[in-house]
């Protein structure tokens, strides 16, 4: 008798399954076979880490996702309703984790640009990708690395050779919609940038299900010398929804790199962002928006390793917490012996919108060279009463007060982002997210 | 236009309006004058619905409304506009944005259609002209970064924009030199009109000199202790606030 056909497997026994069932070259399958082990090994992590202390994942180790093998059966209609940014290149579309080409766009690359999903990559040339799947994010570190990883199994690959300017941006598309099971998405991409070529990566996490899921996607790039590489990851996963995110860059030579990290929507929502400034002259630009309503928590964990000389980073990370949300920033920066006349700033700034709101902020340097700049600061605030007031003196009422100077909190941020579509849709999308309270 | 009867306020614990009465009718311009402390930047900000502020007696009738029913909006809808002391920066928005989202408020709660974006440029740049503005000011965030002279044109210039019924200028010429409170007062005195009040807040006569006042009250001490002609503000010019303090009528 089937008693427990409504329990979903455990993650051993899904592991056992999907090994068997999918062949892959004997590197990548040793990669995986090691994953599962670090992953069975490591467990999920709980708050006795340092790195996990204010983010409790209980609610995803108490769930069994179900890794998911294929695409749901997914309309044009359905991903035209999550109204995403028309950026005009190649999308590639991703349902809970696996490939949809009748979704997705992938000409409109110049010659020595690709775009690819990583199923057909390793089908057909996985020796291309093996040094470097898995370089950057370690199996043995991070759980959900690892789980991600264990299960590897489709993603976007992007190759831009030396010297290609890719004009439009190349968006992904990861969509997460409901399964019989609780759904486990776990996209991988791994974007591979040649010497002085441009680029620009657009990630969108999206989900609608009413049923709780967990994204768990892991990026890696590689940004050759003197290239630059622009990456958004905008989350807008549902409210029921978990999701963990990891990005891993190494920037080459003078090589200029930034990421914008965007959360609008998710019930936890981990984003790690990871980047070595592994060749001198090099630029790192790591920013982050955040909006926490209700119950969310927004985690962001971001480390910059200056590697070598002569690198500069910036750091802005803003959030909006309203409700009984909580927000954590943890922002990580190492200089290291070598790393003379770096140059790196850090700010972290909250809007507390709520007596109940939260926000833990932690910046954690740790400087080995002894000719270098840093500088960090991080501020936790409410509206300015004056200038509510002054805004109300002038026929604006108290909410409509309150949203000028949220949006306004926000604005100088939306100002570093280079993609029109992106920017025009986040405003649009934060003013109808902004609170509506009246009388508060 | 404006009825404040026996009006007692108090910021925090402290009594700062002790019973101020006064009427200003259309057309009509006051100065309130006043020494540091005397209750002057209350009575305006009591006026425009400021937080902190606490109403304790006393009443206010603008147009014929219970003033202290209002919304700070609300006055600003009805046409109560008040030029501050120390104009907010606010980072981020947009001067024009925010002109154009007042004055069609205003015009919503006139029952006028809302400008749109030529209209409304049209309008700005003949008030422009009259505070001898540049475009550079319409697109910076509202008061980041300006000088002080600067701040206080913006605030005429809203001002201008804006068309209130009654305009509560406070310490409008504190931080000007004399160039600019020219400018400023040439504003102010270009929107005089018949149906418009003014309430003209300051503590030296200097201003008084551009923009000439039909009656000048002085305030110590939370009252007006002494009303009169423009002529009272060279009074005080000449003799100091000691004199009006000193006066027995003030002692009650």
């Amino acid at each position: 008798m089937t008693q427990v056909a409504t329990s979903p497997d455990s993650y051993a026994t899904q592991f056992a399954r999907f090994a068997e069932q999918t062949t892959l070259p004997v590197a990548l399958a040793a990669l995986r076979d090691d994953a599962f082990g670090c992953f069975d090994r490591l467990g999920f992590p709980t708050t006795a880490l340092e790195d996990w202390r204010f983010t409790n994942v209980a609610p995803i180790a108490a769930t069994t996702f179900v890794a998911a093998t294929s695409a749901a059966d997914y309309s044009r209609a359905a991903l035209d309703a999550l109204r995403l940014p028309r950026l005009g290149g190649p999308e590639l579309v991703f349902v809970n984790g696996s490939f949809a080409p009748a979704l997705s766009v992938t000409d409109g690359l110049p010659a020595g640009a690709r775009a690819q999903n990583l199923a057909a990559v390793i089908a057909n040339d996985a020796e291309g990708i093996t040094p470097c799947l898995g370089r950057l994010a370690r199996v043995d570190r991070q759980a959900f690395t690892a789980l991600n990883t264990a299960f590897l199994r489709d993603g976007a690959v992007v190759d831009i050779a030396s010297g290609v300017v890719v004009e439009k941006p190349i968006h992904l598309v990861f969509v997460t919609t409901n399964g019989a099971e609780p759904v486990l998405s776990q996209p991988r991409v791994l974007l591979r940038v040649g010497a002085h070529s441009q680029v620009r990566v657009v990630e969108s996490h999206v989900g609608h299900s009413e049923a709780p899921y967990l994204s768990n996607t892991v990026s890696e790039i590689f940004a050759g010398d003197h290239a630059v590489v622009d990456h958004y990851a905008l989350v807008r996963e549902a409210e029921v929804a978990f999701r963990v995110g990891s990005l891993h860059a190494t920037l080459g030579r003078a090589s200029t790199f930034s990421s914008h990290t965007i959360t609008l929507g998710g019930g936890l929502v981990r984003n790690e962002a990871s980047v070595v400034l592994g060749g001198e002259g090099g630029t790192c630009t790591l920013n982050g928006l955040y909006l926490a309503n209700g119950r969310q928590l927004v985690d962001n964990q971001t480390t910059i390793d200056h590697a070598q000389p002569h690198c500069n980073s910036h750091e802005l990370y803003k959030g909006i917490i309203d409700g009984r949300s909580r927000a954590v920033f943890n922002g990580k920066i190492i200089v290291r012996l070598d790393a003379q006349k770096t140059d790196a700033k850090q700010s972290n700034k909250a809007l507390l919108l709520s007596e109940d709101a939260q926000i833990t902020t932690k910046p954690q340097l740790e400087i080995f060279a002894d000719d270098v700049r840093c500088t960090h600061g991080a501020t936790v605030g409410q509206l300015d009463g004056d200038a509510l007031f002054y805004l109300r003196t002038r026929a604006l009422s108290r909410e409509q007060a309150r949203q000028i100077l949220i949006h306004a909190f926000a604005a100088d941020l939306l100002g570093h982002i280079k993609i029109d579509a992106i920017r025009a849709q986040l405003d649009a999308l934060l003013l109808e997210r902004l609170p509506v309270r009246v009388g508060a | 236009m404006l009825e404040v009867r026996d009006v007692c306020a108090t910021a925090g614990d402290r009594q700062i309006l002790n019973g101020i009465t006064i009427t200003v009718n259309a057309g009509e311009v006051h100065a309130i004058m006043g020494p540091n402390g005397s209750g002057k930047s209350t009575l305006a900000g009591v006026l425009a619905g400021r937080d902190g502020l606490e109403v304790t007696a006393g009443s206010a009738l603008f147009k014929g409304q219970d003033l202290f029913e209002l919304e700070p909006e609300e006055r600003a809808r009805e046409g109560l506009f008040l030029a501050f002391q120390y104009p907010v920066e606010i980072p981020g928005v947009n001067n024009a944005y925010l002109l154009k989202a007042g004055l069609n408020e205003v015009r919503k709660h006139r029952g006028e259609p809302e400008l749109d974006a030529i209209d409304f440029m049209t309008l700005i740049r003949e008030r422009m002209k009259l505070l001898g503005m540049d475009d550079s000011l319409l697109n910076r965030p509202v008061n980041a970064g300006f000088s002080g002279g600067e701040k206080k044109r913006n605030e005429i210039f809203q001002l201008a924009v804006l068309e209130p019924a009654l305009a509560i200028l406070d310490e409008t010429d504190s931080g000007l030199d004399i160039d600019a409170l020219k400018t400023v007062a040439g504003g102010v005195n270009a929107m005089r009109s018949p149906k418009r009040a003014m309430v003209v807040v300051t503590h030296y006569q200097r201003l008084l000199n551009y923009i000439v006042p039909d009656f000048v009250h002085v305030l110590s001490d939370g009252r007006i202790v002494k009303s009169g002609g423009k002529e009272l503000a060279l009074e005080l010019e000449e003799k100091g606030y000691g004199w009006v303090a000193d006066e027995p009528a003030a002692a009650v």
